[in-house]
């Protein structure tokens, strides 16, 4: 049971991943760009993102840059989502302080995996 | 975990679809050259969204067309490839054949693979013929690598020495260590030698490292893959101590390096993972099959649209609650001036005003509300004029003229069902202006006209109706010509007077083409005709002016709902009706001096200049029809198929919105009639149908069943 903030402008995705979260008993707050997703965090806590790279407004890459520079989410895990599996689109996240990532497609038993893997 | 996925698709296929046009338009307003690097990232990113829900929800086909399209738009993105017209067109193919696909994985249909095939070959051309790299179908190559299954009992060893700031990016290592220990059984030792005094700890650092042992059923990769997001942040390194099946036992503890070729072979045995996911895949498109293909229609509304409608609602109950209270107090004071009590009453005259305040609030209130969900219905006409630009794009490239569209009103709102309806019609009219209309640069250079064309596309609202023009600085409509095809073709014959209007409105008479040849473009079977008809069965009307040499304004008159009619009511035979009121032109009283019967059996009226038939509502009815004399009568001018016509009626009562019921769905279809609807005294009144009445009436002329 964990806050989970999912960020994706695909309302498709998103929906995926609330859903599949929520099934798991998680509570998740949706946003659809970077913008909007600094805005939730800011005004609440949580104990995992999960974000698009690629959006309008604001991108993951940014977002997480953002966040890392906020001191409630200096340690927060945030998970990008990624349809390049190559290196240095990986790497892109993890300067910017990603924990991880998760390589789009993914099925909801692999997004289940990789939350579990870093929610306490 | 399941989940059913195909509860995703209807969103997916929404946003794709939405993804398709906004890489058409902007793709559209894309310079070729440099390329704005703005606008390329939205293609990019809606390609990019597309993909990835593909990918997600099962449709590979999809997901893969996308990967290429996207490659080829990140190297544009990135400044590598330069934007070409050549580019721009292959993408935009790319969008029909994408959209194609989707609708075909929406309709559970197959897919023209040729046409994607062919789609892939072009792309990959491209990809290949300059600059960049060609696309290798997915990423399958990297996942061979790594999945390599062990068999057996191994006994690995890692050592795990992180980087002090491996905290930072919210790894943490205690995670990683419960990862392990579920693969197999783990013992961690801990190595603290770097652990600093206390005062001079740095809280959030990491000074720790770690030898582990792992024992199990475990390969390299699964290990690896606990550590993948932390391989930069730590010095890491695994050993297989000892593998306790018989192979591959040359040599305990070795190396790291040494173990590779043993995972080699070992990759011989093992089964590559994409197998893996399309087998997973299977059931999943299955019980997506079984599934109904059909579109639910839905509706986006705005958020300010739904608000208004429950403020109304408020409103609507705090009428109610004061018509209410005057209710009350009326009963109150019958009681009490039954009693004979006459003392501190409020007087009925006070309470009858608030009662008629209340039903005037009431009617403001019930109209508000019903203006506020026909909005709902509402959509800007921009859904339609967004497919124009691609439209004028390929067609000016294919006709080889330079044409400029300039649209306005975009934002003007218009029914759904209309909107629906108006599409495929407008688009004749612009191939068509694009065609007949504009001429090719020479041709403009020489009539001292600027090279570019320019075609006009405006919306706007003009009373209850919705008005779209389409105009064009071309050549405009020869009368010659048409007047002269009308009388070859027998629409019209040689002894008709007709305005300039006349002539030009001509254009639209069914089975009517004026081009020399049927072009490509245009004229290929479907006639304006067609156009017509479909407009006149929205209700609406469309008109044509022309100037020679400088051009030809399209007129479409539409209502803005298909649910409400604004109409005219009329009384014949002691039943109500409703005219639609846009097909009326005038009303009059019948001057006995104008009337001409032809033939000694039609009758026709001198309308101003002009003859116009007579029919009587009461024959079409089947009425008995007493009146010979039709001096004084009631004659209600109606246009049909852009003539005018007189219907004689009993009575013209006054005129009035009515709401829209369907004769089809309550009773059955009547040749006569296009609805019915309920008057405010509760009866039903029919709503004509002038073309259908036209019909009746020659059906009968013909039969000689009409007194004349």
């Amino acid at each position: 049971m964990a806050r989970i903030l999912v960020v994706d402008d695909s309302a498709s995705m998103r929906q995926m991943v609330a859903f599949t979260l929520k099934g798991a008993g998680h509570n998740v707050v949706e946003a659809t760009d970077g913008v909007e997703a600094l805005t939730q965090a800011k005004s609440g806590s949580f104990d995992l993102v999960i974000t698009d790279v690629n959006m309008p407004n604001m991108d993951g890459i940014t977002l997480t840059k953002e966040l890392r520079s906020l001191p409630n989410y200096r340690f927060t895990p945030i998970l990008t989502l990624t349809t390049e599996s190559s290196a240095e689109k990986k790497m892109a996240g993890k300067q910017a302080g990603a924990t991880g990532w998760l390589v789009k497609p993914f099925n909801p038993d692999q997004l289940l995996a990789t939350a579990k893997k870093v929610l306490g | 975990m399941s989940i059913d996925m195909s509860q995703f698709h209807e969103a997916f296929f929404e946003e794709s679809f939405e993804g398709l046009e906004i890489m058409e338009s902007e793709l559209l307003t894309l310079d070729v050259g440099e390329g704005d690097v703005e606008i390329i990232n939205t293609i990019f990113r809606a390609a990019h969204s597309i993909k990835g829900g593909a990918g997600t929800f099962g449709f590979m086909n999809v997901s893969e067309f996308t990967h290429v399209m996207e490659t080829l738009l990140d190297e544009m993105r990135a400044g590598s490839r330069r934007v070409t017209q050549l580019t721009v067109d292959a993408l935009l193919e790319s969008v029909d054949v994408l959209r194609t696909m989707l609708e075909a994985a929406r309709d559970k249909n197959d897919v023209d693979e040729e046409m994607v095939a062919a789609r892939y070959a072009v792309l990959n051309d491209i990809l290949n013929a300059e600059g960049g790299s060609s696309v290798e179908s997915g990423d399958t190559a990297e996942v061979v690598a790594e999945s390599v299954v062990a068999t057996g009992q191994q006994v690995w060893s890692i050592s795990f020495i992180p980087h002090a700031d491996l905290l930072m990016a919210g790894n943490d290592p205690v995670r990683m260590f419960r990862a392990l220990s579920e693969l197999g059984e783990l013992d961690a030792t801990v190595d603290l030698s770097k652990l600093p005094p206390f005062n001079e700890l740095v809280p959030e650092d990491l000074y720790l490292s770690w030898t582990l042992q792992l024992t199990g059923d475990v390969s390299k990769g699964d290990i690896e893959e606990v550590f993948e997001w932390v391989e930069d942040d730590c010095e890491l390194s695994i050993t297989l101590l000892n593998d306790a099946t018989a192979e591959a036992t040359s040599g305990s503890a070795q190396p790291e390096l040494a173990t590779a070729p043993v995972e080699a072979s070992d990759a011989v045995l093992a089964e590559p993972e994409p197998t893996v996911k399309s087998t997973e895949l299977e059931p999943k498109k299955k019980a997506v099959k079984a599934k109904k293909a059909t579109e639910s229609a839905s509706i986006r509304v705005g958020i300010d649209k739904v608000d208004e409608i429950i403020n109304l609602v408020g409103e609507l109950v705090i009428t109610q609650s004061m018509l209410d209270q005057a209710g009350e107090d009326l009963e109150a004071n019958a009681e009490l001036s039954a009693s004979g009590d006459c003392g501190s009453q409020k007087t009925n005259a006070d309470i009858l005003l608030r009662l008629s305040k209340g039903l005037a609030q009431l009617e403001r209130n019930t109209r508000e509300l019903q203006d506020g969900v026909m909005r709902i219905r509402m959509l800007p006409i921009s859904f339609v004029f967004s497919r124009m630009p691609r439209l004028v794009h390929d067609l000016s490239s294919k006709l080889d003229k330079k044409i400029e569209l300039v649209v306005a009103g975009e934002e003007t709102e218009l029914d759904k069902t209309v909107m629906e309806n108006i599409g495929d019609p407008l688009v004749h009219l612009v191939r068509n202006a694009l065609d007949h209309g504009v001429e090719t640069p020479a041709i403009r250079l020489a009539a001292g006209k600027t090279e570019t064309g320019t075609l006009n596309l405006n919306a706007y609202h003009q009373g209850g109706n919705v008005i779209i023009e389409i105009k064009d600085d071309g050549a405009g409509i020869n009368k010659k010509k048409v007047l002269a095809k009308a009388i070859e073709k027998g629409i019209v014959s040689s002894t008709d007077k007709l305005s300039d209007s006349d002539i030009n409105n001509l254009i639209f008479a069914p089975g009517f083409s004026t081009a020399d040849v049927v072009s490509d473009v245009s004229g290929r079977g479907v006639g304006m005709d067609v156009v017509k008809t479909s407009i006149n069965k929205l209700g609406g009307r469309v008109v044509v002016q022309s100037e020679e040499g400088k051009g030809s304004v399209f007129t479409i008159r539409l209502p803005l709902t298909l649910a409400i009619l604004d109409g005219q009511l009329v009384t014949v035979g002691g039943e109500s009706y409703v005219i639609p009121l846009i097909a009326i032109i005038e009303s009059l009283q019948v001057d006995r001096a104008h009337i001409n019967a032809v033939a000694g059996k039609a009758e026709v009226y001198k309308l101003r200049d002009e003859y116009i038939p007579i029919i009587r509502a009461r024959s079409v009815f089947g009425l008995e029809d007493c009146i010979d004399d039709l001096h004084e009568s009631l004659m209600v001018i109606v246009e049909v198929d852009g003539a005018p016509v007189g219907i004689i009626v009993d009575d013209l009562q006054g005129q009035q919105q009515v709401v829209i019921k369907s004769l089809e769905t309550n009773y059955r279809k009547v040749e006569t009639m296009s609805g019915a609807t309920i008057l405010g005294d509760g009866t039903v009144a029919l709503i004509w149908d002038v073309n259908g009445m036209v019909n009746v009436h020659k059906k009968k002329l013909n039969k000689g069943a009409v007194k004349a």
